[in-house]
């Protein structure tokens, strides 16, 4: 076996140890195991998730050959399950494999104990009657799905779950705590020790920003009693300010305080996304609540007491220009308050865990501090239940995107891909699926259709022709790479997608709905 | 044992919809039946640069999609690191050519497919190696490779005397890059639509430190590791150039930095971050390469085929939040050096190809040295290798009008390097020469003959 940390070497710089273990710790089940769901394990299989369980039924035929990597001449008759199975064993000897051949629906209808027992399942290819009843099993059981269709060149995912809390979110551009406009005693008195107007060059240059701007903010401050800029003509003669400190033509670090003074201007406090997770029902927690909203309550105690309206300091500068000295001690003081934020969070977790009866101790100090310096980032999923959305999804969204050029195709395939499967419930076969019937199955399909729309409360509304004709012209087909897309879809995100995704193959104009 | 019910589905069932049946939403010249299918397998070929984490996505999805006939070039070796996402590849090819070990996995699995590796750089190939494909498929990480190979499917591309282009000159590309959670799908018909240098602005210039901060004022870690990489090294090893695969060197720098940073008090130098900074290792995960891959092999199908509208023309995709996918539709610079008619150069027909060879070497907006020439195919002067140099200097007297079959006008191709210094890359230039003086009835000829 391969040193796992030279394998994973690319993903461990996505998520770090911390990510690796929970994807180890991981156990999957899949649920037919054509393309769309072999293609989704390969990419979980290759990153090293604990482990996988195939549960397919059919035994593999000439036709799944054109269609999927998986299984090839030699599988021919054997069962699909079991083919899929040993080649992605072959893929991570780390990976736990195993099938079970069986067709979903039956485990679906005699056997709903048996999803317990996963961290994660992921369905593909259930038609909706299917759907509706995993969907309720895995709730109770409260186990994360994932739903997965191609079908000719469209396809949707959508997760459901509960609820689905992410600490470490990572977001692409997310302001960095600074506190510029409202700095902590020590940070005060380090910018009081820093002499902006020296006369010795060298050092003029190699002021960072943080101190040239803490302090610029401070004396902008005394001239306005106690404001700082809000309008665009007093942020401009804030930069103006800035600028008119400058003793050469070459001061990076001044050029870099122009260019971060919207720092400044950042609103205080904590954000509306942050608020609203505080104000949530659950943060009032009880001996049953979750490690997530135990965290939660200690940080909302925090920012109401020590914090003073913020949340603990996250810890970290970015690189800026500065001496060398100057840059390393703030870097110091940055993590030392961040140490003393964590400390107190951890207090309060210990003594809230206490008062509602659990083991103070059960919650590790990585785990707070890990909170804690994700704090103002947390994000929290919740799922409707997908026969919610089915019977009664949110109409205004539903007739916004039936009316919103960017997503008719998007919503259309929704529709449709909801319309085949009324459709085979009442025909027994998908429409298009043969050859000889298509004019027949196209009018069936538009019926179907029309009659799924005024259900849904979306009278009136009506999907092209053209559209519907593409629809039966896929007959129900898996292609390789219109899987392969929907596989690599639901491998794993850091914030995992809200909504349904609907695949566009044709302009590739996909969309999520929010439904 | 495969038993009567299951011979009865043909292996093309599912892709047979696609293609055998009409449908509205379709490309133009889209024409349903057997025959498409058979012709797809028997006269398409497709090249796939990268063997990499989208090549070997890119070779299973392709081989899936209904070719039969597929190349593969790419000039590393199987690295351990590979193997989180580069799923041909086992712990027992370590050390193996990429491109052979996926061509063969490829093929054992998916009967019939027949794919040809290459294993070598792309610019060791003659230009007539590319122009023998339907269409080039990019599964590359650097720029530079980006660049070079459209600028060779770019040359392929001829215009007609109103500067429109033959569209049976014209060579598709479809473009994939990841990074992370990141990544896009593009589609580029030369001529028609934005080729990779009309929008190089997509890609902006890695940030370097200067060197004044790494020396006198580090801060960071990563300013830690180039300087013991990039100042230090040499200092020390007089001559011997730094190589970022021997693991000894890497150790080294990696200690050299270690003590640096403790000198200046600045934590995080690790192992794993000094390889990250010095080999600039782009993150990478099987996901995102297959969702990009399946995008760019769904393309192809389509451009080949006709069987449903092609993407326009530009696809970015970002999973690290929730998911955004997002279809952009560039435009192309029409006076663009690359995909454009090309810069003309008018000509005397008395000037020798050596003379020629000084004036674009001197032209300002070219930059290009040490250049190689060459007229539909043939090589007018080589720089190299050096038998093809001293077979073709004796043209280097005769006048450029001769060589070129005195037509008044024409195609000529220069290769060469651009760029300064470190920044020194294969690049490949077309102009149109036009002689002085001779009559330009030709002209039609040029549209049909060129």
């Amino acid at each position: 076996m391969a040193e796992p940390k030279t394998k994973y070497d690319r993903q461990l710089r996505i998520w770090g140890e911390q990510g690796q273990t929970a994807l180890e710790k991981a156990s999957i089940c899949l649920l037919n195991c054509g393309p769309t769901g072999s293609e989704t394990l390969k990419n979980l299989v290759l990153g090293g998730i604990g482990s996988i369980t195939v549960v397919d039924g059919s035994k593999v035929e000439n036709g799944d050959l054109g269609n999927n990597f998986m299984v090839s001449e030699s599988s021919l008759g054997q069962p699909k399950a079991k083919c899929v199975c040993a080649f992605l064993q072959e893929l991570n000897d780390a990976v736990k494999a195993k099938f079970i051949e069986e067709h979903p629906v039956t485990l679906i209808e005699t056997n709903p104990s048996f999803f317990s027992q996963f961290t994660l399942v992921v369905a593909t290819q259930l038609v909706e009657d299917s759907m509706v009843k995993l969907d309720r099993i895995c709730r109770d059981a409260n186990v994360m799905l994932i739903f997965a269709r191609s079908y000719g060149l469209s396809g949707f995912v959508r997760i459901s779950v509960k609820e689905h809390a992410v600490i470490e979110s990572k977001p692409d551009h997310f302001l960095d705590d600074l506190r510029l406009n409202n700095p902590w005693p020590e940070l005060k008195e380090f910018t009081e020790n820093i002499d902006l107007d020296t006369s010795d060059p060298v050092a003029h240059k190699h002021t960072p920003y943080i101190l040239i701007l803490v302090k610029m903010a401070k004396e902008w401050a005394k001239g306005h009693s106690g404001r700082l800029p809000s309008t665009r003509e007093e942020k401009r003669e804030f930069k103006e300010l800035i600028k008119s400190k400058m003793i050469a033509l070459d001061e990076d670090n001044y050029k870099e305080a122009i260019e971060a003074s919207f720092k400044v201007f950042a609103s205080r406090g904590i954000s509306s996304n942050l608020t609203r997770i505080l104000d949530d029902t659950c943060s009032e927690v009880e001996s049953s609540s979750s490690d997530f909203w135990v965290m939660v309550a200690a940080l909302k105690e925090f920012i109401a007491n020590e914090g003073g309206g913020e949340a603990p300091l996250e810890g970290s500068i970015p690189d800026m220009t500065s001496s060398t000295e100057l840059y390393v001690n703030l870097q110091k003081l940055y993590q030392a308050k961040a140490e003393a934020d964590i400390l107190v969070v951890e207090q309060r977790v210990r003594d809230i865990l206490k008062k509602i009866g659990r083991d103070p101790y059960s919650i590790s100090k990585a785990v707070i501090k890990s909170f804690c310096k994700n704090a103002r980032k947390l994000t929290v999923c919740r799922y409707k239940l997908i026969e919610e959305e089915f019977n009664s999804p949110i109409l205004p969204e539903m007739q916004k995107y039936l009316t919103d050029e960017e997503y008719s195709v998007a919503v259309g395939f929704y529709i449709l891909l909801r319309a085949v499967d009324r459709f085979s419930a009442n025909y027994n076969t998908f429409p298009g699926q043969f050859d000889g019937a298509m004019d027949e199955d196209i009018s069936r399909l538009k019926t179907t259709a029309v009659s799924l729309l005024s259900d849904l409360g979306c009278n009136g509304s009506t999907l092209t022709e053209d559209l519907i004709n593409e629809m039966c012209r896929y007959g129900a087909a898996e292609l390789h790479a219109v899987a392969a897309y929907i596989g690599g879809l639901i491998t794993r995100q850091f914030v995992p997608m809200r909504g349904t995704f609907i695949f566009n193959g044709i302009d590739h104009k996909s969309q999520l709905l929010s439904l | 044992m495969a038993d009567a019910t299951t011979q009865q589905s043909s292996r093309s069932r599912d892709l047979d919809k696609l293609l055998l049946r009409p449908g509205h939403l379709v490309g133009p010249a889209f024409e349903p039946g057997t025959e498409l299918r058979d012709d797809l397998q028997k006269y398409v070929r497709i090249l796939v640069v990268g063997a990499g984490g989208l090549g070997c996505e890119l070779l299973k999805d392709l081989a899936l999609s209904g070719f039969k006939n597929l190349e593969v070039i790419d000039m590393d070796r199987i690295e351990v690191s590979n193997l989180n996402r580069q799923f041909l590849f086992r712990l027992e090819d370590v050390g193996k050519p990429k491109a052979e070990v996926a061509a063969k996995r490829v093929m054992e699995r998916v009967s019939g497919v027949n794919i040809v590796p290459h294993f070598c750089r792309i610019e060791d190939k003659e230009l007539e190696f590319y122009s023998e494909f339907s269409i080039i498929v990019l599964g590359l990480d650097s720029i530079e490779a980006r660049s070079y190979i459209n600028a060779v499917a770019c040359g392929f591309l001829e215009y007609d005397s109103n500067d429109n282009p033959q569209e049976q000159t014209m060579k598709p590309m479809v473009d994939g890059g990841t990074e992370g959670f990141k990544g896009h799908a593009r589609v580029i018909l030369p001529g028609m639509t934005p080729c990779f240098e009309c929008t190089i602005w997509l890609f902006p210039p890695q940030v370097k430190f200067p060197l004044c901060t790494l020396a006198e004022t580090p801060r960071t870690a990563a300013h830690c590791i180039e300087y013991a990489h990039l100042i230090k090294w040499d200092e020390v090893h007089s001559g011997k150039s730094f190589d970022p695969d021997n693991p000894e060197h890497m150790q080294w720098v990696y200690l050299e930095a270690a003590k640096r940073a403790e000198l200046f008090g600045i934590p995080g130098v690790t192992y794993s971050l000094t390889q990250g900074v010095v080999k600039n290792i782009i993150p990478a995960i099987a996901s995102t390469n297959a969702i990009i891959s399946a995008a760019c092999a769904l393309e192809t199908l389509k451009i080949a085929s006709g069987c449903s509208k092609t993407l326009s023309n530009y696809l970015t995709y970002n999973g690290v939040e929730g998911l955004h996918t997002k279809v952009t539709e560039f435009v192309k610079d029409k006076d663009c050096l690359v995909c454009g008619p090309g810069i003309l150069i008018e000509l005397d027909t008395s000037v020798t190809l050596k003379m020629f060879i000084d004036l674009v070497e001197d032209h300002p907006k070219l930059l290009v040295s040490g250049a190689s020439v060459t007229h539909r195919g043939k090589n007018l002067y080589m720089q190299a290798p050096p038998v093809l140099e001293e077979m073709t200097r004796s043209n280097l007297s005769l006048p450029l009008f001769e060589l070129m079959d005195k037509f008044p006008k024409g195609v000529v191709h220069v290769t060469g390097t651009a760029g300064k210094g470190d920044n020194r890359q294969s690049c490949l230039r077309k102009l149109r020469v036009a002689f002085k003086g001779v009559d330009g009835i030709t002209d039609t000829d040029m549209a049909g003959g060129a």
